[in-house]
């Protein structure tokens, strides 16, 4: 197992009244992808936003690259190498697809060989590349989204349900996308509710409950045991494709 | 850069939304017909297309600080009277330059005017954000508060400095009077406002669309988290919008108190009707609709004024109803997150 690039340790988070991570432990090894799994409302969309600091950890701790974040403003955590995609996909709708991908690109240029890249996995937005964002259909938008984390090389990529909503034939090509990150040796914690998606892409797996992790292993493991699927998730994975 | 390919058909094109803009227009043709007197007809219209270029300049930089960082900011008049009280000093200053015949020399008197309204305004806008704004980030009820105390309290140090009295603020003596052109009038001064409304406006345009700052403007306006998990720090972007908005306040109440050739402490509470009626009608946050929104307003003010004095007053409150009632968002909406 590699070491972790990324370390929550009894990590809770309050929204307002409400408890929503009630001690988060987990660790996310280095150059995996580690997939977030659990029931709506477990708290897992709460724990991707607390990594980043959009919402603040009332106690615990988050370490990332051997640094104490879980204080840390959102820019400053960014900066450091986290990209983030939202389950809203987060795309400024009034900007062109170049300049939703030139903000990502942060202080450089545009990378000629990363965005051809891009373009070998999203066409789409090689064709929309100057048309106002908010045009893009479903697809496209996530594509861009995905796009946003791709353009520059990051330590840590956190992404919220890509697949949701999509048809299966986009849903193909994001996968594809997503392999090909895997492979620039970039760190996932993905969360998906598609398990022909997770099974294809997790090397690990968490599950989440009540705002907790009630189960870390390998994603091949959980995959072939229906059992501890209907145990941990309530129902078959196989069924949910 | 990659250029987009054109082997995969026609692109598709964006569309830009023209039916404000024709509205625009229709109001000024409707007025051409309900006036029926060419001359009157375009001394009404430059009229009020010099209005409604000053008002966008004062009322820019709070569309965008409200866009950016949803904070309201009922003092925002304050910099229009400190810019136009600035501007009475200068010009005294200034007066022998001012008075003088020579173009070069009026301009002489001009630019200090101007430029001493665009500093000193944005040097109190910058401590205004750092000591009444910062505090209520985020707490809309205690930025009204604040913020319309912060108005009062400095509506009261401009007497102690100025005096309560109605101070002239003379133009220069080659932009005061009309020239003919046939027998149209044309205030010289008007096509001052409209040189300078729209040199602003056109800077904005070129740094809003054209510059990395101004991306990160725009994509505040629509996501401020988006743009922050994207590694920048937007509060630091909002002081520089807040401080280029109070100075740009400030040119604005300087352009006005020429306008008006006085100044009285109110100036500023008094635009703040209008400047909220433009930024509401344009779209909370749009530039381009806060641009077609005071033209509006501008012309609206001005033919209404002319056809019916009586009805001058309510009509821009009109007019904000007719355009809720058809966009309630205004006539840009930002697709804000």
């Amino acid at each position: 197992m590699p070491e972790p690039l990324l370390t929550l340790a009894g990590v809770h988070t309050h929204i307002g009244q409400y408890h929503i991570l009630q001690g988060v432990d987990l660790a996310v090894p280095r150059g995996e992808l580690t997939m977030l799994l659990g029931r709506n409302g477990a708290g897992k969309t709460t724990a991707l936003r607390t990594i980043l600091g959009l919402w603040k950890a009332s106690s615990g701790s988050i370490r990332f690259d051997q640094a104490e974040i879980a204080a840390r403003e959102t820019p400053d955590i960014a900066s450091m190498g986290i990209a983030y995609v939202p389950e809203t996909m987060g795309i400024f709708a009034g900007l062109s697809v170049k300049d939703n991908l030139v903000l990502a690109a942060r202080e450089s240029a545009l990378d000629e060989a990363r965005l051809e890249n891009v373009f070998r996995f999203f066409p789409a937005l090689r064709k929309f590349w100057f048309l106002p964002a908010g045009l893009l259909s479903g697809g496209q938008k996530q594509m861009l989204s995905i796009s946003r984390a791709m353009i520059e090389p990051r330590k840590l990529v956190l992404i919220d349900e890509p697949t949701k909503g999509l048809a299966p034939a986009i849903i193909n090509n994001l996968i594809e996308a997503l392999k090909e990150l895997k492979q620039t040796d970039t760190t996932i914690l993905m969360v998906e509710q598609n398990f022909h998606a997770a099974r294809s892409l997790g090397d690990g797996v968490a599950v989440m409950d009540s705002g907790r992790i009630v189960h870390t292993g390998r994603m091949a493991d959980l995959a072939a045991d229906e059992a501890l699927q209907t145990r941990l998730l309530g129902l078959s994975l196989d069924v949910h494709q | 850069m990659t250029q987009p390919s054109d082997d995969q058909g026609p692109l598709p094109q964006a569309r830009i939304d023209t039916i404000p803009l024709l509205i625009l227009a229709g109001v000024v043709i409707v007025a051409f017909f309900l006036i029926g007197s060419a001359s009157t007809w375009v001394t009404l219209t430059i009229a009020g297309v010099a209005m409604g270029l000053l008002i966008f300049i004062m009322a820019s930089g709070l569309t965008l600080v409200f866009g950016l960082m949803d904070v309201m900011n009922f003092a925002h008049g304050l910099f229009i009277a400190i810019g136009a009280y600035v501007g009475v000093s200068t010009m005294k200053a200034f007066s022998s330059a001012a008075g003088s015949e020579s173009f070069l020399e009026n301009l002489g008197a001009l630019a200090p005017t101007l430029l001493g309204a665009v500093v000193v305004a944005g040097l109190i806008g910058a401590f205004f954000e750092r000591v009444i704004i910062r505090p209520v980030y985020g707490q809309h009820l205690k930025q009204i508060l604040i913020t319309t105390g912060g108005m009062i309290v400095a509506e009261q140090l401009i007497h102690v400095i100025w005096g309560p009295d109605l101070l002239p603020l003379p133009r220069p003596e080659t932009l005061r009077g009309s020239f003919l052109v046939g027998d149209v009038a044309i205030e010289k001064f008007r096509l001052v406002a409209v040189v300078v409304g729209l040199s602003v406006f056109a800077a904005m345009m070129l740094v809003l669309n054209r510059t990395k700052i101004g991306l990160l403007i725009r994509a505040g306006v629509e996501n401020k988290e988006m743009v922050e998990a994207m590694g920048y720090r937007v509060r630091r972007l909002f002081v520089w919008v807040f401080i280029v908005g109070s100075a740009l306040a400030g040119l604005g109440g300087a352009l006005w108190g020429m306008y008006q050739e006085n100044v009285t402490v109110h100036i500023g509470a008094q635009m703040m009707v209008l400047i909220f009626i433009v930024i509401i009608i344009g779209g909370l946050g749009s530039v381009g609709g806060c641009f077609v929104g005071a033209l509006l307003v501008g012309l609206v003010a001005n033919y209404v004024g002319y056809l019916s004095p009586k009805v001058a007053l309510g009509s821009n409150i009109l007019l904000m109803m007719i355009v809720l009632f058809w966009r309630p968002q205004g006539l840009y909406p930002v697709n804000r997150q």
